[in-house]
């Protein structure tokens, strides 16, 4: 089917006025106020499986990415047993393939049993289809195994991608160290936690010209860093969360505003849904964030999808575990944040297509999503696909909706009734 | 008089002035009953007050207990060792038990900030935090509150020192968001490992402020209260040692008399004589440290009344 009258853009946020086709169907869907995109690409997801299948398995997370609007999803290798043998890549790829929904990428990890201790065999992983390296949920605290890491991912065309965090200044903190860590009594992260490793990262970067991708980048210092490594021109780049960018560490006290919003109702203190590591910064800290996204430091948004079992999160905010279920609501919440002003659309689109393709090295797939940016929906448990539930946004309404989307060439996602009254079965007038 | 509407007292710091008003004149009520020879009523009679302790706690516990007893309140205990919780209980099956157990009202201590919130959130009972981990422990800062009103009349523009381990302190917390929105201006010392950083680089909560010098604090002021300071903080690498940490920031008796004349000194306790208080300023005139013992009884009854639902004035007539 062609989708008519719709407003276009490609992997580098452009107008277009290329037809859009949804299928091989005949028919047309008008298009009128909806937003073709090319279809997402998420750097950064957790699917858990093996090992935790009662939080999120391939197929869930695949069927939920999809929903979400990205067609191309990371699957990052912090699972059970750690994804850092060619066996563990291809049983990814086969769950992915019996799924049919989102594309998953396998990342596969850093170090054998993400342990920290010794290298995986890197050269053969990419053999067998890691398209990057990363132990993320952990650092690689020794410099010296990640200055080899980064040396044996250089040889074998994988970028790395680096959970940015020095543990000893991390400590036991569960959210950012401010104002409102000091008033909650809660241990804190401070952002010097994350900016001491990052500028270590850089300089090993430097030393082996290998390419670094550095996570989930939260803070206004951090980024700055970045900026700095990339007008030395390294072969820098980063990426930024959808939480990271609209909420702040004044959620962990029951804020429910965005950072473009003056109030909104509030939550009790303490929802384990906003324990997220890295933490939720200050609005400072999102506000830099945006401007990179801007002026192109930024080169991705990732989502950090970290879907949970509730058992890791209903108990004490201090013993809960890290993570934002967050694939199903990143474009949602970017789509309001640029009717807001914080943003123009070009560039979100940019950091949600072409930016990630370039990091991993690859062309844009032709994939495409049609969405309603104006289509209401409240978040609950029942309305995400993910078996993931724990995000902040529970009982929130959002606003745009993924309405159609296309992975090679295959419609694999389509919500019949927000198109109802828009497919015609006759083809486009001319 | 303003009229409770709260279902359960989880911290003061989002409490009115009048709501805390209300609470310390009750107390001051309930300080009647426990003077009587006979230091019982019948308020609470055939009502259950569960008292769950996962962390160890002997004084609040014990106040808490006489409290309800001298309300004729039921109590039943439950405590980290006496119970499951060391087997892999969960908070969340623990507050299954207590749903189960048809308590009226709940008393908790807990090692984890928010976890009175936690409980509060699912359970049908009234719930009051005897503290949890670092955030609140709001009948301290209420007794000290009537404590330091008894000793110094109205705190309107009374400037009160808080100096020791602010970091990891409930007390110290409870302590702002009780006796700030009375009028009293809190001035915070201790070593700068202890005091949390936001506050130390100019984001303080209203009516506060930071002296890392204990000295400096203490000259002039109309009271002050020590905090216990955890040996393992020294362990942590936050201090280089107890010896130090009491020459710098300890009570003594020199340190004290920078003060206003007879301005008092009050220890939420346990104390570590010699450490944050020297014996002879914690059994000295100025201590105030046994009529906290007392008026902790006399808050924590006026709670368990209005909780109940009963007015203090009842139950003392």
């Amino acid at each position: 089917m062609n989708v008519t009258n719709v407003r276009r853009l490609d992997a580098e946020g452009r107008e277009r006025t290329d037809i859009v086709r949804l299928g091989d169907d005949a028919g047309r869907i008008d298009g009128r106020e909806l937003l073709a995109l090319p279809g997402l690409i998420d750097l950064h997801a957790h699917l858990r499986e093996p090992g935790f299948e009662e939080s999120e398995t391939v197929a869930t997370g695949a069927r939920a990415a999809l929903r979400g609007g990205f067609t191309t999803v990371c699957a990052m290798a912090n699972t059970q047993p750690a994804i850092d043998t060619p066996g563990l890549v291809a049983e990814v790829l086969a769950r992915a393939r019996e799924a049919r929904a989102a594309r998953i990428l396998p990342v596969a990890a850093i170090t054998r049993g993400r342990q920290g201790a010794q290298l995986a065999d890197l050269v053969e992983l990419a053999a067998a289809g890691a398209v990057a390296f990363s132990d993320d949920g952990d650092p690689v605290d020794d410099a010296r195994l990640f200055r080899s890491a980064l040396e044996y991912a250089h040889a074998a065309g994988r970028p790395v991608l680096e959970h940015v965090m020095d543990r000893a200044l991390a400590g036991r903190g569960v959210m950012h160290e401010g104002a409102v860590s000091a008033a909650l009594g809660l241990p804190g992260v401070p952002a010097a936690a994350e900016e001491a490793a990052l500028a270590r990262d850089v300089a090993l970067a430097k030393l082996t010209g290998a390419r670094l991708h550095l996570q989930h980048v939260s803070t206004a210092g951090a980024l700055a860093i970045v900026r700095r490594a990339k007008a030395d021109g390294l072969a820098v780049t980063c990426e930024v969360t959808p939480h990271h960018l609209a909420l702040t560490d004044e959620w962990v006290a029951g804020s429910r505003a965005f950072v473009w919003e003056r109030e909104a109702a509030r939550a009790v203190p303490y929802d384990s849904a906003t324990k997220v590591n890295p933490p939720l910064r200050t609005a400072a800290d999102a506000q830099a964030l945006w401007a990179g996204i801007a002026d192109g430091t930024v080169d991705a948004i990732a989502t950090d999808h970290a879907p949970h079992a509730s058992i890791r999160k209903d108990v004490e905010y201090a013993d809960a575990a890290f993570g934002i279920s967050g694939v199903e609501t990143a474009l949602a919440v970017l789509l309001m944040a640029v009717e807001s002003g914080m943003a123009e659309l070009g560039p979100v689109v940019r950091a949600l297509a072409g930016g990630p393709a370039r990091v991993l090295g690859m062309a844009c797939p032709d994939d495409v999503i049609l969405v309603d940016p104006a289509l209401e929906w409240t978040v609950s448990a029942d309305a995400l696909a993910s078996k993931g539930k724990n995000t902040p946004l529970l009982g929130r309404r959002l606003r745009g909706k993924v309405v159609a989307a296309v992975v090679d060439g295959e419609v694999r996602y389509r919500d019949d009734a927000a198109l109802k009254g828009r497919m015609h079965a006759e083809a486009a007038a001319r | 008089m303003t009229a409770w509407t709260r279902r359960h007292v989880l911290a003061t710091a989002d409490w009115s002035r009048d709501e805390i008003e209300l609470v310390l004149q009750q107390g001051e009520a309930m300080l009647e009953v426990l003077a009587r020879p006979i230091r019982r009523t019948p308020a609470l009679r055939g009502r259950t007050v569960v008292l769950f302790f996962q962390e160890a706690s002997t004084r609040t516990r014990i106040s808490f207990e006489l409290a309800a007893k001298a309300l004729s309140a039921d109590t039943t205990m439950i405590t980290a060792s006496g119970s499951s919780i060391e087997k892999g209980e969960t908070l969340l099956d623990t507050v299954r038990t207590l749903e189960a157990l048809g308590a009226e009202i709940v008393v908790m201590r807990h090692s984890a900030a928010g976890a009175a919130q936690f409980v509060a959130d699912r359970i049908a009972s009234a719930v009051i935090n005897a503290g949890d981990g670092w955030h609140a422990h709001p009948t301290q800062g209420l007794l000290d509150a009537l404590t330091l009103r008894t000793a110094l009349g109205a705190l309107e523009g009374r400037r009160v020192v808080i100096v020791g381990d602010v970091l990891h302190s409930r007390v110290a917390r409870s302590d702002i968001h009780t006796l700030v929105p009375l009028g009293a201006e809190i001035t915070l010392s201790g070593p700068p490992t202890l005091v949390p950083s936001a506050w130390r680089c100019g984001q303080l909560p209203a009516g506060v402020r930071y002296e890392e010098d204990a000295d400096r604090a203490l000259d002039g002021a109309d009271a002050v209260i020590a905090l216990r300071l955890q040996r393992e903080r020294m362990e942590a690498g936050l201090l280089p040692s107890l010896r130090e940490y009491a020459m710098a920031w300890g009570l003594t008796e020199a340190r004290v008399a920078r003060m206003r004349p007879g301005a008092p000194v009050l220890h939420p306790g346990p104390m570590n004589e010699g450490i944050e208080i020297d014996a002879a300023v914690a059994h000295g005139p100025r201590s105030l440290i046994e009529r906290q013992v007392t008026n902790g009884v006399a808050v924590r009854m006026a709670l368990l009344h209005l909780l109940a639902g009963t007015p203090a004035a009842e139950a003392a007539a």
